[in-house]
């Protein structure tokens, strides 16, 4: 017996049988792999029942040893799912061993992969154990990339759409910066079944972002999320006063204003005349030493704040500034035109 | 500033390909070939792949194709196509691709391709833009994209599109830095590159960067160096890399080697591996270090390879 007490598979009964087959690193290995006596000896009779094609029991526990070892291995799941399918096998036991892999090691490709054929198998009475394995994960990791994919995948195949929304309100609620979630929100709101989609949601959701990017105004998600209910059309996020004000409440605070900034640019673009208010406020900005030409258009004074608030991305404001004086030249030349 | 530790790396890359009584060997038999091919293409990035003895190493990249014509990781296991591009990859390096059967290998990719545009990353299901990736970039290097429907290819990978210009492994999933590689990648190596907005996903791709001048995967996550890699190549391939601060993150790279026995880590004072080895050299190389090889960011192989496959 090893000492964590293995009994190495030559020395059980039910092996007898069983020829091990060797790894074949090639006739001359560029890269020889000493491998671990009790993985080498693993995947040694491993190789032997997949050889032999042998979908049994023993073959079943074995692959569980070898995944145990390694979780990374195609081809023992692969061998694992022909076994699983010929003996028909309990398929709740199989969520149970997949639960207790992902409580270790959750970033597994082929741990997911198993999963969602196990739970297609199972079909939509699996939805809501399936919506709880994930939850059980976020709350570990609240952007486990792996278990959000599976999360979708559920939802579009299984359903379990309900709750999802408030799910979403629970997990920004933990953390607001959470940007797997916004996108949750937003994979909610355009494809749940019964909400009415972007246009449906955008009132209500328009308030909820407002609110979320006032607590904290240097958080990216939100910012986008909030173009992104206006399907990042520029024309008619211009005309909802909301969004206008928010910026305006930003900027008087003075404080990780770069994505306030960033939208006020954006609307003046789009034909967004900003207030006295708004402009003095733009103003206080820009430290009194500063050396800056005032006379400037209005977008232009927003990139001349942004390059000074956020110098790592000078280079994208200056570009910024740049289009801006091609936008105003090209407008003068429609002007001509005309 | 710290300076690329080019020696220490290259011994360090040698040295793995001989060391062999540890618990990651054993852990990555299965994706030798990765491995291999993260290894080799840092070394020609370095200028020093010739001292790899290259027979012995192709011999034992075809070794490792299946009968279905896929690639395992490792001699006698399943295919799949994250192997089948490395295997690919590592032959162009060596300019040995005339000993692979072309026709079977792009046959098994092809056969990856689904009624929707997507692939398969073999033939067990699972789909993901990483596979769409894997897929084209194999195929364009063996010449065969004629084997498969790259109109529907490109029409699923502009279906992951999402609104704050990135791309997700399916659709409607969150952008991270390494699906929007693989989309981007692939879009720019089949010619279709208007299908991104490159201006909104060089914004968002620039704010990846941190304070440390590191580049993280998603908004609030920590830097890591494999994102110098996965961002840098796009914003290069987009055309947006001047929109982030390079000497900040060239600083950063740097800060993230193992002086003592090579190597680079994800991030400063971590253990070194040779993924992150590979992405720290490849982004220095896309920065423009000095002494470095130049890079193709769509290919991921040196830029005087990929020439040579194409233009010769």
């Amino acid at each position: 017996m090893d000492k964590d007490g293995r009994i190495p598979l030559g020395q059980r009964p039910e092996w007898s049988d069983i020829a091990p087959v060797p790894q074949d690193d090639g006739p001359n290995p560029v890269v020889p792999i000493a491998y671990s006596e009790e993985f080498a000896e693993t995947m040694d009779y491993f190789r032997a029942v997949y050889l032999a094609d042998e979908r049994s029991l023993r073959a079943l526990r074995l692959t569980t040893e070898a995944i145990h070892l390694n979780a990374g291995n195609y081809t023992v799941w692969q061998f694992r799912r022909v076994i699983l399918e010929s003996l028909n096998a309990d398929l709740q036991g199989e969520l149970e061993f997949v639960e207790h892999l992902a409580s270790k090691n959750s970033k597994n490709y082929q741990l997911w992969h198993h999963r969602r054929w196990v739970a297609e198998k199972l079909g939509s009475e699996s939805a809501s154990r399936e919506l709880e394995f994930t939850k059980n994960i976020f709350l570990n990791d609240a952007k486990n990339y792996h278990a959000w994919s599976h999360r979708q995948w559920v939802l579009q195949n299984l359903g379990g759409w309900e709750d999802e929304l408030a799910y979403c309100d629970k997990l920004l609620e933990d953390d607001i910066f959470n940007n797997s979630a916004w996108n949750q929100r937003y994979f909610v709101i355009t494809r749940h079944p019964g909400l009415g989609g972007i246009e449906g949601t955008r009132d209500s959701e328009v308030n909820y972002t407002i609110k979320s990017i006032t607590k904290k105004p240097e958080n990216e998600s939100p910012w986008r999320y909030l173009r992104g209910l206006f399907k990042n059309n520029m024309e008619s996020i211009t005309k909802d006063p909301r969004v206008t004000s928010l910026c305006f409440k930003v900027l008087t605070s003075k404080v990780n204003c770069v994505f306030a900034l960033s939208l006020l640019l954006d609307l003046i673009l789009h034909g967004f005349e900003p207030t006295q208010d708004l402009k003095a406020a733009l103003e206080s900005l820009i430290p009194e030493s500063t050396d800056s030409d005032s006379d400037s258009d209005v977008a232009t004074r927003v990139c001349s704040v942004l390059e000074m608030v956020d110098p790592m991305r000078v280079n994208y404001w200056r570009w910024r500034k740049r289009s801006v004086t091609s936008h105003v030249e090209e407008g003068l030349g429609n002007l001509r035109v005309c | 500033m710290k300076e690329l530790a080019t020696e220490k790396h290259t011994k360090y890359i040698l040295q793995i390909e001989k060391k062999t009584d540890n618990i990651e060997s054993a852990l990555t038999e299965h994706l030798r070939i990765n491995g291999a091919y993260w290894g080799l293409t840092t070394l020609d990035i370095l200028n020093n792949l010739k001292a790899v003895e290259q027979d012995a190493v192709v011999s034992w990249v075809l070794s490792c194709q299946h009968e279905s014509g896929g690639f395992g990781g490792n001699t006698g296991h399943d295919p799949h196509l994250l192997y089948t591009l490395s295997a690919i990859q590592i032959l162009t390096l060596f300019n040995k691709i005339q000993n692979l059967n072309i026709p079977k290998t792009s046959t098994y990719i092809s056969n990856l391709q689904n009624k929707d545009g997507s692939f398969s990353g073999d033939q067990y299901g699972e789909t993901d833009t990483r596979f769409s990736y894997l897929a084209i970039c194999s195929l364009s290097l063996l010449k065969t994209l004629n084997k498969i429907n790259v109109e529907k290819a490109v029409e699923f990978i502009v279906s992951c599109r999402n609104l704050d210009g990135g791309f997700g492994c399916t659709p409607g999933a969150e952008s991270h830095a390494g699906q929007i590689f693989c989309c981007v990648g692939a879009l720019a190596i089949v010619g279709c590159l208007h299908y991104v907005d490159k201006d909104l996903l060089g914004w968002w791709l620039c704010e990846r960067q941190v304070k440390s001048g590191g580049l993280n995967g998603r908004p609030e996550k920590l830097p890591d160096v494999c994102y110098s890699w996965w961002v840098l190549s796009s914003l290069i391939m987009i055309d947006r890399v001047g929109w982030i601060d390079k000497e900040r993150l060239v600083k950063f790279i740097l800060e993230c080697q193992d002086f003592e026995n090579g190597g680079i880590s994800d991030r400063p004072d971590d253990a070194v591996d040779v993924f992150h080895t590979y992405f720290g050299v490849a982004g220095l190389s896309l920065l423009e270090y000095t002494g470095l090889k130049a890079i193709d960011p769509a290919y991921a192989l040196p830029v005087d390879v990929i020439n040579r496959v194409f233009l010769e």
